[in-house]
């Protein structure tokens, strides 16, 4: 995910295939563990809803504006969503300043569509006036510290800020939103939300939730976003990252793993986002 | 202030002192990949600092060969005010920057990494005024825990006169004031060996007796700050 990070030396990479030979990691976890997932809300106060989310050493902020603007014209009467990433030199050596990069784009893009495609979010209450007047939804994501898997920590903490996020009032005779007070929740559908998960293939296997190190050591990654269809997993959103090319035999490798992430991480995500 | 003269603003929002700090939180060291890190909290207005270097500059045009130099780049998180802010730098944000970095280049010594830049990024999650001068304080913390030769620190406030009553340490409801003479924003930075002032800025309407006696508010505010600083960094590793 890095701009033009160091290459990691030849000696370091075949560490970490050689542990992965026999399933193991050089942190001790294994192949489908994730890193300790630490979450705070309401990192602001001024943000509709918000939280960081920490998965080992990575961390990630992420805040949920509202703001009133013109519907676009193949949806009057659905409100809309931007996502923005800046993973910015504070989170990493290997971030530069200035305009959003590819992999800033790029992150912001499958978060975006992992949300969107779901249909988590209810567009249709979102209209306050077909086709001149709908609500935005802005979705800010800014890496704190980046010791591998941004995806996914980004991801998780887009679903939890918008968890979290209550409604700004809006008066339409003054054109003047209402920070202050907040009428009931963003809207919704719970029930179909996806969560985004990537896997990185290492040597001959493949890991979820890698650190930065294990990142540099991956050939490729995937990342897939899964939501329930009635208890199975259905998936939303795919982005295969990176030159190297997928052969069959790893499409249906990384197909089984989503099955079995899905069904170990789903609960735990719905946990994390709805707090039981 | 003259007898004669009565302040409309007699009592605080936040029902604090005239000349007291906002409750506030200090901690060192929560970027693990930066060379330092520290966060500041005043009130509702929370600034983290990072630090990166010395490492070589680049473009090398930019270089001075005779010593390190300090570059300061501070932004404000969209979701850190109830009007969302656009990503990326703003006229205000890159003049806030400069203004940092000159209130911090005295305090460090980088004349032994020549053609070196030490980077120092801010960033404002959550906003209730003072950003600037608690984006100072966290830098000063953040360049300390790097271990950048330091040969003192600085501690910043903002001092606020509302109506005709001097402030420390103004909040948005405070700035917004509107009554009397309104409101006038002084932040300002002190540096703790030399007791110089290595940030002043203002804007509003005040005497030149008056803004004397907001720079002793100040400086006094600031010991305080200091203390805090200095206790956040002996509690890193702890």
């Amino acid at each position: 995910m890095t701009a033009e990070p160091m290459p990691l030396p030849n000696i370091q990479k075949q560490e970490i295939i050689n542990y992965l030979k026999e399933g193991k990691r050089l942190d001790g976890r294994g192949v489908a563990d994730y890193r300790d997932v630490e979450i705070k809300i309401r990192i602001s106060k001024k943000a509709e809803g918000s939280c960081s989310v920490k998965m080992g050493e990575t961390e990630v902020y992420c805040g949920i504006k509202m703001g009133v603007s013109a519907p676009y014209p193949d949806g009057p009467e659905e409100g809309t969503m931007m996502v923005s990433a800046e993973l910015g030199p504070l989170a990493s050596e290997d971030f530069e300043m200035g305009p959003p990069r590819i992999n800033s784009i790029e992150l912001a893009r499958i978060i975006d569509r992992g949300i969107r495609e779901s249909g988590f979010i209810d567009f249709k209450k979102l209209c306050i006036k077909e086709g001149e007047k709908v609500w935005t939804v802005f979705i800010d994501l800014y890496p704190i510290n980046d010791d591998g898997n941004l995806l996914d920590a980004a991801g998780l903490a887009a679903l939890i800020a918008l968890g979290q996020a209550k409604m700004p009032v809006y008066d339409e005779e003054t054109d003047k939103i209402d920070f202050e007070t907040h009428k009931g929740d963003l809207p919704l559908n719970k029930d179909v939300m996806s969560f985004n998960t990537t896997f990185f293939k290492i040597g001959d296997n493949f890991i979820i939730d890698p650190t930065s190190e294990e990142e540099l050591a991956s050939d490729f990654r995937i990342s897939i976003a899964v939501g329930s269809d009635k208890g199975k997993p259905r998936i939303t959103a795919i982005q295969k990252g990176e030159s190297v090319a997928l052969s069959q035999e790893d499409f249906e490798k990384v197909l089984e793993l989503v099955e079995k992430n899905f069904k170990a991480m789903f609960p735990k995500i719905e946990k994390y986002v709805w707090g039981k | 202030m003259s007898a004669a003269t009565k302040s409309k603003y007699t009592k605080r929002s936040d029902g604090r002192k005239m000349d007291e700090l906002r409750e506030t939180e200090a901690k060192v060291g929560i970027i693990p990949t930066a060379d330092g890190s520290a966060m500041f909290r005043t009130g509702g207005t929370i600034a983290i600092a990072a630090v990166r270097g010395p490492r070589i500059l680049h473009p090398q045009h930019m270089q001075n060969p005779r010593t390190g130099i300090l570059r300061v780049n501070y932004g404000m998180m969209p979701f850190s005010v109830s009007d969302r802010i656009r990503p990326g730098p703003s006229r205000r944000a890159q003049e806030v920057s400069k203004v940092i970095e000159w209130a911090l280049s005295e305090i460090i010594d980088l004349s032994e990494f020549k053609s070196n830049v030490v980077d120092l990024f801010i960033q404002i999650p959550q906003a209730d005024a003072g950003t600037r001068v608690a984006g100072i304080n966290a830098a000063a913390m953040a360049l300390a825990h790097a271990g950048i030769p330091m040969k003192e620190m600085a501690s910043a406030v903002a001092i606020g006169k509302l109506d005709k009553t001097l402030v420390v340490d103004v909040d948005k409801s405070e700035e917004d004031y509107k009554d009397g003479e309104g409101s006038t924003d002084i932040p300002m930075c002190f540096l703790s060996r030399s007791g110089k002032i290595s940030l002043l800025q203002l804007d509003g309407k005040i005497s030149p007796e008056e803004l004397k006696q907001a720079v002793e508010m100040g400086r006094k505010a600031c010991e305080e700050i200091l203390k805090i600083q200095i206790k956040a960094l002996k509690e890193v590793g702890k």
